[in-house]
Formats: structure tokens, sequence, C-alpha cells
């Protein structure tokens, strides 16, 4: 009798200490100089603020995968996770993400917009909470492209102008439509072709003209550190990334700007929380994506806040004390030439088009 | 002895047969064997067999089909695909009365990203339509077939038909025939289009250079485990030490290094330049291609061969080659026909550990493999974490396990596995 009672008590004891310990979320995202704008921008005043202790987890890179993985297992450890637009529209269609209605879970602007409109074309999907643009563009070494330096996007392609070596991701998003538009195809209709065979033998066919100068990379510093070891000429990643490679490492580099693509990068909750846990993670979402926030974010690296109403607010760079306006990709100077990024047509062709890029590459 | 043998059976101290009283003390050591490694045995059971188990299975499951469309997928059975017209109305109310449950449980996108694989396009056809069926009654709103075509012109064609149909059987090959540069059709197994076509090529590749990265282990670290196992035991520690530090430095950080050192602006290049062997214009290329993943893979697992092989050559008696010296061999002789016979079970252990690891080796050739040094791994780790085509990735893996056990089959069929020593 003694013993059981002994063991009720433990137990109780036990499940006592669990919900204790539920004061804390885990925040899942890429790591590096960007975890740590979230952690200065949102992570720190939203602790301050409520107590909660916030765990950074740098797992983004696998979210979808992971994410999958535990709900099969039915145990989400992961309150908040940041994803790129594409993978919450898949993890959204998955069902493991969260539905969001912006208007009732997301804060209105200061002067009363609702969120719905101040975030506007942004909302892709139904499960996804923006949070910066960031594009992907290249950078070049100054030093090694002579007296002219590039201005147009097709300067990859351009091998007898700028010779050497240019580093392109390794995989076919991105690619495939830049391929498409140096080789004459207009902007508004990349997708449309690209949706055809001969669309695709097209694009792959350009990239072919620089096949053996490229040097493909897989993660995002790659670029930088090449550029700043002088392997190659120009190479694409994100413009987050060379901003720092610039400004911060004051390497010979400067910006491409001309077709950058933009994407989202955003916030999603995963579906089948308990309610507290939901109820946290949607406080701290109206918290962190709140137009202060998002323009406070801006402080601490190079991405454009997602929300029209933060585009204002945004400042000077927290440590080296430049103006940032100039330095984000919505930049009006720096978006002369854009390309938005389409999610629809990747959702569906990307498995497709994947696969021909990897048969293509390995040939 | 003898007088015993005269005797009939020994017995033993209490009287039974020797022989019973032994099998039974056997008999209870194997139990208490048993007992002491099964909690190890429960473990791998539960945490490595079976997740491998469920994860390999994958690879022919195909139940999200008839799941989702529970009631189309019999209907659709009876359809004649050959007969050139669309389903039935029949057909349409049923899958108007699955997708609504569907899009209420939000498992329609499922399905639609599972038959995208088959047919692109599928994935925002199902997605699209799901936002309006939401809103149908499946008794109201009938007939359905010209509101799916209105929805989308998807439902409307031949193919869209074909392809639920071709793949609503609980199991499938599709597959694993995928992972052989093949496709399930509509019309029968066919090969993939040539220009999707890699798999099979990164499987030779990846046997391919895992047999040269073991060739280049055994060569290279041979003299290093004979040195060692024929030093003074003071200096063999030494040497030991520099053999076991790289092994305990993070992959990462040596796979890192080798790319400082390979690079066209890398040191090894640098030194060639300032010494005038190589032209400023002309530097090496030496990483991001087969090159590159050689060269690092086969310092990353050397350790896995030479300690194999140092455990084996100590064992050696150093009186047999002394013998076969003073017999007359030469120095030659006398390693070729005594030493390295007495070795080759370490180079045979050394060889297993290596092949398999570099067949299934990931990290090292995404980061110095470039384009053409990648390995089938590298596929698997796309599709589990990129692409999310689990059933495919399941595929190669099971592929790549059933290789690795036929070449272990076939080495002990050849060499034999209890030529294998670790020490």
């Amino acid at each position: 009798m003694k013993l059981t009672k002994t063991l009720l008590a433990t137990t109780a004891l036990t499940v006592a200490a669990g919900t204790v310990t539920a004061e804390e979320m885990t925040i899942v995202s890429w790591g590096g100089a960007y975890s740590k704008s979230q952690l200065k921008a949102y992570h720190e005043p939203y602790s301050e603020k409520t107590g909660v202790t916030i765990i950074n987890d740098d797992s983004s890179a696998e979210a979808v995968a992971k994410l999958r993985a535990m709900a099969e297992a039915d145990n989400i450890t992961w309150d908040v996770v940041d994803v790129v637009a594409a993978d919450a529209l898949r993890l959204c269609d998955e069902g493991l993400a969260m539905e969001i209605d912006p208007d009732t879970m997301l804060a209105p602007a200061p002067d009363g917009t609702p969120a719905s409109e101040d975030f506007g074309d942004l909302l892709v999907g139904d499960c996804f909470i923006p949070q910066i643009v960031y594009s992907t563009t290249f950078g070049y070494r100054t030093d090694m492209v002579g007296d002219t330096p590039p201005t147009d996007v097709c300067a990859v392609f351009d091998l007898e102008a700028y010779p050497g070596k240019r580093a392109l991701e390794k995989r076919s998003i991105n690619n495939m439509e830049w391929a498409l538009l140096c080789d004459g195809v207009a902007k508004d209709e990349v997708y449309d072709v690209l949706a055809t065979e001969e669309g695709q033998n097209q694009a792959l066919a350009k990239l072919d003209t620089i096949k053996d100068q490229v040097v493909w990379w897989n993660a995002g510093a790659d670029t930088p550190q090449l550029l700043a070891d002088g392997e190659i000429v120009m190479g694409s990643t994100y413009n987050g990334r060379l901003f720092s490679v610039i400004e911060e490492q004051k390497q010979p580099v400067a910006m491409l700007w001309d077709a950058q693509i933009f994407d989202l990068d955003g916030w999603i909750i995963p579906a089948g929380l308990s309610e507290e846990r939901k109820a946290r993670a949607l406080d701290y979402i109206m918290f962190a994506t709140d137009t202060q926030r998002l323009a406070d974010q801006a402080k601490y690296i190079s991405y454009g806040p997602a929300r029209k109403s933060s585009a204002p607010l945004v400042g000077k760079h927290a440590e080296l004390g430049i103006d940032m306006a100039p330095h984000m990709p919505t930049d009006p100077n720096n978006a002369k030439n854009t390309f938005l990024y389409n999610y629809e047509f990747w959702a569906d062709y990307r498995d497709d088009i994947e696969a021909k890029f990897q048969a293509w590459l390995a040939q | 002895m003898s007088d015993a043998a005269d005797t009939g059976p020994v017995l033993a101290a209490d009287g039974t047969p020797l022989k019973r009283s032994l099998a039974r003390a056997l008999r209870v050591q194997k139990t208490r064997a048993l007992l002491l490694i099964a909690p190890l045995l429960v473990f791998v059971l539960i945490s490595f067999i079976m997740p491998i188990a469920s994860m390999l299975f994958r690879s022919v499951e195909n139940d999200i089909v008839r799941n989702t469309l529970p009631e189309t997928v019999p209907l659709l059975a009876e359809w004649d695909a050959t007969s050139g017209e669309l389903p039935g109305e029949e057909v349409y109310a049923a899958l108007a009365r699955d997708m609504i449950v569907a899009v209420n449980a939000k498992e329609h996108t499922k399905l639609a990203t599972r038959l995208n694989y088959e047919q692109t396009g599928i994935a925002s056809m199902f997605r699209k339509s799901g936002r309006q069926i939401k809103k149908w009654d499946p008794v109201a709103d009938a007939p359905f077939k010209d509101k799916f075509i209105e929805l989308h012109e998807g439902w409307g064609e031949l193919e869209t038909w074909k392809t639920i149909q071709t793949h609503s059987s609980t199991y499938t090959s599709g597959y694993f025939l995928n992972a052989i540069d093949m496709q399930k059709t509509p019309e029968g197994i066919q090969a993939q289009p040539e220009n999707k076509q890699i798999l099979v090529k990164l499987f030779i590749r990846t046997l391919i250079m895992s047999l040269i990265i073991m060739g280049a282990c055994i060569l290279l670290g041979y003299p290093v485990a004979w040195i060692l196992a024929n030093l003074p035991a003071n200096k063999a520690n030494l040497l030991m030490i520099l053999v076991l530090l790289p092994f305990w430095t993070s992959l990462l950080v040596r796979t890192s290094a080798w790319k400082v050192m390979l690079q066209q602006q890398g040191v090894i290049n640098d030194v060639l330049v300032w010494i005038g062997l190589v032209d400023d214009a002309n530097r090496l290329i030496m990483i991001n291609n087969q090159f590159g993943t050689i060269v690092a893979m086969t310092h990353i697992l050397l350790p896995f061969m030479i300690l194999p092989m140092y455990s084996v050559m100590q064992t050696i008696n150093p009186s047999y080659v002394r013998a076969a010296k003073s017999l007359g061999a030469t120095n030659w002789t006398a390693f070729w026909r005594v030493y390295f016979p007495q070795s080759v079970p370490g180079i045979g252990a050394g060889s297993i550990l290596v092949f398999i690891l570099a067949i299934g080796y990931y990290i090292t050739p995404e980061i110095v493999g470039g384009t053409k040094g990648v390995f089938i791994s590298n596929r698997i780790a796309y599709h589990i974490s990129s692409s999310l085509n689990w059933g495919l990735a399941a595929a190669l893996g099971t592929i790549l396990l059933a290789a690795v056990l036929i070449l272990y089959w076939a080495y002990d069929k050849i060499v034999g596995i209890d030529n294998v020593k670790l020490g």
C-alpha cells in the first residue's frame, strides 16, 4: 500500500514537473546570422515580456522531413518553425502545418490596417505567416571583372566578357529561370515555357554552355566563401549572405541585383499541438510578426520585412551603423528588375524538372 | 583413461553420465549468455531492426490511393482505359463523395503529392479543386462529371484517370522500377525517358568509386600498418597517435580541410605554382569532381583499414620470416610467400569495413564531389529530406542494402569470412 502511494506520488510529481518545464518553447530556424537576428529582434523581447524560455533548434533545412517524421511518431516537439514559403506550402498540403487566419491571429498594422492587407500577396497558401522577403541574386569579385562590372544577370552566361568560374545552386529552381531569361524568353512567359519539354531542354541547353565553368553549391555559405577565396568570379546566393561578405567582412565583392529572384521566408505552426502549446505559439507569432518587430529584424540582417507598414521603420544596422534601406532587396534601386518565384508552378513541376536537372548534372 | 573406456560411459561426480552432465552445464551457460545479451538484443530489435524494416516496407507500400478514394478505386477498376472514353458519371459521383471526405480531413493534398510523382501537374489540380469541392454536397449537387471538368480540365483527360487506375493497388512495384530508371505507366513497364535516367548510373558509380577508395586504402594503409607492427613499442605508439588523431577529428572538419587544400586557389595549387610546376593560369582542378571525392574519402576511411591490418600483423610471429630467410628465401619471397598470406585476414577485415562504409557515404561526396563525384546516397538523402519521396528513397536504400549483402556473400564464397580477423 505504502509502495503504491509512493509510486503514485512520484508519478504526480513527474507530471507536475512536465507541466512546469512546458513554460518553454522550441523555435526552429536556419542558424547563423539569421537566427541571431531573430534572437535579438523577437526571442529576447518576447522572453522578457512573458518569461517563456525559447529554445533554438537550427533544423530548418530539414524541417519538412523532420516534421513529417514527428507527425508519424505522433510526437511533435517543435512549437514554431521557420521555413521558406515553398516548404510551408508543402507542409500545408501534407496537413503538417496549422491553417492560419491572418486577421484574427496576426496583429494589425499600427494604423489599423488588417494583417491580411498589410501582408497582401505575400500570404502564400493557408498556413504560411510571412516574415521576410529575401532574394537569390549574384555577387561578383570587383577585382576580377576588369573595367566593365556586370550590370546584367546574363553576364553569368557570358564566358567571353567574364571568364572564370561561377557558382550556382545545385538544383533546378532559379537556375532554369535565369537560363531562359538569358536565352531570350520574356519575363512573363518564363513559367509557360518552362512547363513544356522543349522549354526545359532549352534552359538546360543554355546552362550547358557554362556547365564546365560552374561550381555547384549546396549551402548558402558556400558562395560567400568561394568569392572570398577568389575561387569564382561570380556566384548566386541569398542577398543577406552577400551583405555580410561586402559590409561586414569588407571583401572586394559587389552585388548584381539584376533579375534577383524574390522568395519569402516565414513561420508555420505545426498541426496537432496541444491547446496550451498552440495558444503559446500563436501568442508568440502575434508578437513576433507585428510591424515594429519585423522592422527590428532588419537592424541585424539585410532582409526586407514582409509587412508594407514595416518598410518605413527600417533603420540602421545595429552594429555597423550603416543605413539598411539601400541594402534591402526591395529597395527601388535594387528592385529595378526582379523576378517572383512561382510557388504553384514549382509545387507541380519540381519532381519532374529536378529529376531531369540532376540527370543533366550527372552527364 | 583406458580403464574408464572398458567400464562403459564416463560418470561425473554425481553419477550422471559425463556427456549429459557436460551438455547440461553448456546449456546453462548458453542460457545465461543469452540472458546477459537479451537487453542488447531487444534494444537492437526495437531501435534498429524494426525502424529499418518499416522504412524498407515503404518501398512497396501504396495504400494511400485506395484509402483516400475508397469508393472510386473499385469502380474505376472496372473502367476500360483503352476504350478512349472517360469513366461514367458513377465514377465521378464516387470521386465527389470520396473527395468531400478527403478534403475535410485534409488528405487530398497528400494523395496529390503521391500522384504528382507519376504525372506532373496533378498536385495543383487536386489543391485547386479541393477549395471548391469543400462546398459541395454529395447528393444535392449531382451530377458531378461536368462539374469536375469545369473545376479543372485535368478531370476530363484520360491520362489523369489512367494514372489513378494504374497506381491504385495497395502494393506497388513502382518505386523499385523508378529506382532502376524504369517506370510503371498505364501502358505497362517502360524505361524512363533518357533525360531522367540517373539512378543506375549512380549505383554503378558508387560501386566503382567505393572499390577505388578501398584499393587506395589498402595500398596506403598496408605499409603504415606494417611499420606500426614492426617498430619498437614507444615509436609505434607515437605513430599510432598520428593515425588516430584524424580518426578522432570531426568528419566535417577533415572534409573542409581538403577543400582548402585542393581548391584552385588552395594550398596545393599555390605551392605548385610557386615552385613553377604549374602555370598560374592553368591551376589544377582537384576538387568538385571524382578525384576530390576519392582523395577525401580515402583519407577519412584510412584508419578503418590500418587498424584491423595492424592488429592482425601484430600477431604474426617474426620468427616465420626469419626462418624463411634462413632457408634461403630472398626478402621479397619471404615477405610474399610467408608474411603476406598471414596478413590477408587483416586486409579482408579492413576492406569490408572500408567498402561498406564508403558505399553509404553521404556528407563527403556532397561537399567535395561536385556533379561527377556524388554517390547514390546523396540521391537517397535528397528524396528523404527534400522531395519527400520516401517510397523511392526506401527502394533505393533496399537495393543498396541488397547489393552490400550480395557482395558480402560473394566475399564469403571467394575468400571465406573465417579469414577475416580484427585482431
